[in-house]
């Protein structure tokens, strides 16, 4: 049997404890994972105890709770804080989500937060997305249209009906980075998320160049690295189904 | 000072900001051929653009007669006569337009029976000078916003816009009087840019998070309103603070006035559906201004809901579930997650909540920043739009749904302008060293920070003392106290303290700049409300409950240096732009 380690220099070692100094009865232990780029060290886990009773419900009330009373140092992207802006996508006890509509309650036992699979990590909890926006602008996602007159296109409630549950994405990458397929090919598969916003534009009934999209993603690696794993169907934090999408596209590849 | 690695730019055309106005801005600036920067500090689509729910507005008239002047009748009284007509006048007649623009970008519009974009009710839009209501409201359900700024950001890439994405904006360039462009700081590697420009256009958004309770996002914290204050330039109408009357209760999460729109009212702890005593015709659809105060009066008088007796009801529950499904699914889902209500079978419980920012960098029509020396004067190389700017279409209380159409109107607006201003190519000033020199002094005083008070608790401060001193309603006593009180988180960064030192992904340091930036404005905020001494669209006096348009119908200017500030006064357009309108005058305003 092949042994596969980690570099030595990424393994995580465990870091620091920050013990609670409220007094609080209600403690929860938070395990945190660290990496400064600007330090020559390895990523460690560094362990919060949090009070409980002074926390609102959300798992980002817990990362502003440390950032604000805690520990400042520490990074993650956010925003809106109701699910709109997919700036604070994060694992959280092995799951990706919003840390800012997962309910800690909803959480057993510790809590471990994570930055997103399976990306580059630029500090802490914030990972590297380049490689997929890069991916969102391949699929041109515009429309395609040849009619120039100053009137608005129709568009029956039926047709427009097929957008739902592909324009609510928000690009939070939640999806893509729990998708083993991706995590290997990454560079070449679009993965779901990109692969969701392919199919937005080729079904959308105002759209023109259907054809040209559909050729530009049928490729081996573009879009048949899906293996109809649907672990971003259950990751979604919008309760979307990219592999519902994805399969659409290869029906309709596959019917044309 | 250590030194830093600064990176040189040189483009016709620097955005600062990437939310609605910024991208509409920006696709225009490309297609006009200009070399043009669009650099923002959160990737695009992150942008609090994406948080509108309810619509845009704008007279197709798809859903019954409409007409741009009704449009603009209604914007001019839900101003309280405080906006410029002549602004007014453009942003009604462009906004059929400029919603028909975004349709064929590929804004996923809602849908009439035969296929046109649908159009809801909204608050203070009426038909025929305040009749009636009007279904002008044009909807993507209720997550327009959101699909708004995707479908920019698509169009956007479409023109090849360079960004600069995680990028901090630290300070304008300024020669002369007139702005060269800006410097930034870039997260991602720690590196500092300096971008020169012949046109520098602040589309930074509001500064919500100055207060406790807001339904902005952590990133609204106004930097290019900051940035404008320190360039020794004013702002202006920082007293015009909106309390949007559907905030949820306890979080702050918005519920869109489209839940209204769609039928959905509110109610007391008495069952009582109080709208219909403060708003006998426009009821729950009265403009925000009216209902926030509505609702704040029912609390004070000891007619809230729950325990502390400190919120109203909203219901939905009373309509088809189908609608609910169809056009509300977003609020139906925020309602679920952060009040864990059912809205198809229970209230959602709601308390007025800080909104949006009439108040900002004053621009005229063209969207060339003002400022005033003698008589009004633009500032060579800066113009505002968005939230940011303070045009000013949306005087002392914006209609909901005028944002989103402010947002293109003026991106589109000031795109137009700068191709007039610009041509391809010109060459650029040389600016001194001393510009980029005092803006990283700056910098690095806040990062090598060693004081004892942590950003977290002096904003802290400035969010209560916004949220107490500075509320729906205003006297002479609070705002006095809170003159005082807001200059100590002010004086507390004598002995800031910043732990993190690094430069890359310094989020600590991030937010230190952004408080730095929000209590600015929370000063110039107390301070020009302190000074209005009358009581006008979102700015209700309890000492002095009338409107006095003699005195005040003119715009607050506040300028910002150090913890002192500067209040001035410029009068109010009272003029339109052409003669296809003729002005409104002052009339006594009711609902």
């Amino acid at each position: 049997m092949v042994q596969f380690n980690l570099p030595s220099n990424s393994k995580i070692k465990k870091g620091q404890y920050y013990k609670d100094k409220t007094g609080s009865k209600n403690i929860r232990k938070v395990n945190i994972y660290r990496w400064d780029p600007s330090k020559n060290e390895n990523p460690r886990i560094d362990t919060y105890e949090v009070d409980m009773d002074n926390c609102s419900s959300k798992v980002l009330d817990i990362l502003n709770k440390i950032k604000n009373e805690i520990d400042p140092s520490i990074a993650y992207r956010r925003s809106c804080a109701h699910g709109v802006c997919g700036s604070c996508a994060m694992n959280m006890n092995g799951k990706n989500g919003l840390a800012c509509t997962k309910s800690h309650s909803e959480l057993d036992g510790d809590i471990d937060i994570y930055p997103l699979p399976h990306l580059k990590v630029l500090k802490d909890l914030i990972g590297d997305l380049s490689t997929l926006y890069k991916q969102y602008e391949s699929v041109e996602p515009w429309l395609k249209t040849t009619k120039i007159n100053d009137k608005e296109n129709i568009q029956t409630k039926e047709d427009r009906a097929k957008l739902d549950g592909l324009y609510e994405c928000i690009m939070c990458a939640c999806c893509s980075t729990s998708c083993p397929s991706y995590w290997w090919n990454g560079e070449k598969y679009l993965g779901p998320a990109v692969l969701l916003q392919a199919y937005r534009w080729i079904i959308d009934s105002r759209d023109e160049d259907r054809k040209e999209r559909l050729k530009k993603v049928a490729d081996e690696l573009k879009l048949y690295r899906c293996h109809t794993i649907l672990n971003c169907t259950n990751a979604c934090p919008k309760g979307l189904n990219p592999a519902k999408a994805i399969a659409e596209i290869k029906k309709m590849l596959a019917t044309a | 000072m250590s030194s830093y690695k600064i990176i040189d730019h040189e483009y016709d055309v620097v955005v600062l900001g990437a939310g609605g106005s910024g991208l509409r801005a920006a696709v225009g600036l490309s297609e006009a051929g200009l070399k043009t920067a669009c650099v923002s500090k959160v990737f695009p689509t992150r942008s609090h653009t994406s948080a509108a729910q309810g619509g845009i507005s704008a007279a197709l008239g798809n859903m019954g007669e409409d007409d741009w002047r009704w449009h603009m009748y209604d914007t001019v009284k839900g101003a309280d006569w405080l906006g410029d007509q002549d602004s007014i006048e453009y942003l009604c007649k462009e906004a059929p337009a400029a919603v028909l623009e975004l349709e064929k970008y590929g804004v996923p519009f809602s849908r009439t029976e035969d296929g046109k974009i649908y159009q809801r009710p909204f608050g203070g839009m009426t038909k025929n000078y305040g009749n009636e209501t009007v279904q002008r409201t044009c909807a993507a359900a209720d997550r327009t916003g959101h699909a708004i700024l995707h479908t920019l950001y698509g169009q956007a890439l479409k023109h090849n816009t360079e960004f600069f994405i995680e990028y901090f904006a630290l300070d304008l360039i300024m020669k002369d009087g007139a702005c060269k462009g800006l410097i930034a700081w870039n997260l991602n590697d720690g590196t500092i840019h300096r971008f020169r420009s012949h046109i520098t256009i602040i589309a930074t958004g509001g500064y919500g998070k100055v207060y406790y309770s807001a339904t902005s996002a952590h990133t609204c914290t106004g930097d290019g309103n900051a940035m404008v204050l320190r360039a020794g330039l004013p702002l202006q109408d920082m007293e015009f603070v909106q309390f949007h009357p559907t905030g949820i209760y306890g979080h702050g999460t918005l519920i869109s006035e489209g839940v209204r729109g769609e039928g959905g009212y509110l109610v007391n702890s008495k069952g009582e559906r109080f709208m219909e005593r403060y708003a006998p015709k426009a009821k729950d659809l009265a403009s925000r201004d009216v209902v926030s105060r509505s609702i704040a009066v029912e609390i004070n008088e000891g007619r809230g809901i729950g325990k502390e007796q400190d919120h109203v009801h909203l219901h939905i529950d009373h309509l088809d579930p189908k609608v609910i499904e169809e056009r509300l699914p977003g609020i139906s889902e925020a309602s679920k997650l952060f009040a864990n209500v059912d809205v198809t079978k229970e209230p959602i419980p709601v308390v007025p909540t800080v909104h949006y920012n009439m108040g900002g960098i004053p621009t005229n029509y063209k969207a060339e920043v003002l400022t005033v020396n003698g008589s009004e004067k633009t500032v060579p190389g800066l113009m505002a739009i968005g939230e940011a700017a303070c045009v000013s279409v949306h005087g002392a209380n914006r209609l909901g749904s005028n944002s989103l159409i402010d947002l293109v109107v003026f991106g589109r607006a000031a795109a137009k302008r700068a191709a007039e201003l610009v041509k391809p190519g010109m060459i650029h000033d040389e600016i001194d060293k001393s510009e980029t020199d005092r803006c990283l002094d700056r910098f690095d005083k806040l990062r090598n920070s060693q004081g004892s008070n942590p950003t977290s608790e002096l904003r802290l401060s400035m969010q209560k003392t916004m949220q107490s001193k500075c509320a729906v309603f205003r006297s002479e006593k609070t705002l006095k106290e809170g003159v005082d009180e807001i200059r100590k988180p002010f004086e507390g960064m004598e002995s800031l303290s910043v732990k993190d030192k690094s430069l890359i992904f310094n989020t600590d340091l991030v937010e230190t700049l952004e408080f730095d930036n929000l209590i600015r404005q929370a000063i110039t905020t107390m301070d020009s409300a302190y000074h209005r001494k009358e009581s006008r669209g979102a700015h209700a006096r309890e000492d002095f409950p009338k409107r006095d348009d003699e005195n005040y119908m003119q715009h607050t200017l506040s300028w910002c240096n150090g913890s002192k500030t500067k209040i001035n006064y410029r009068p109010v357009h009272r003029s339109t732009l052409t003669n296809d309108v003729q002005y409104f005058p002052p009339q006594e305003r009711v609902y």
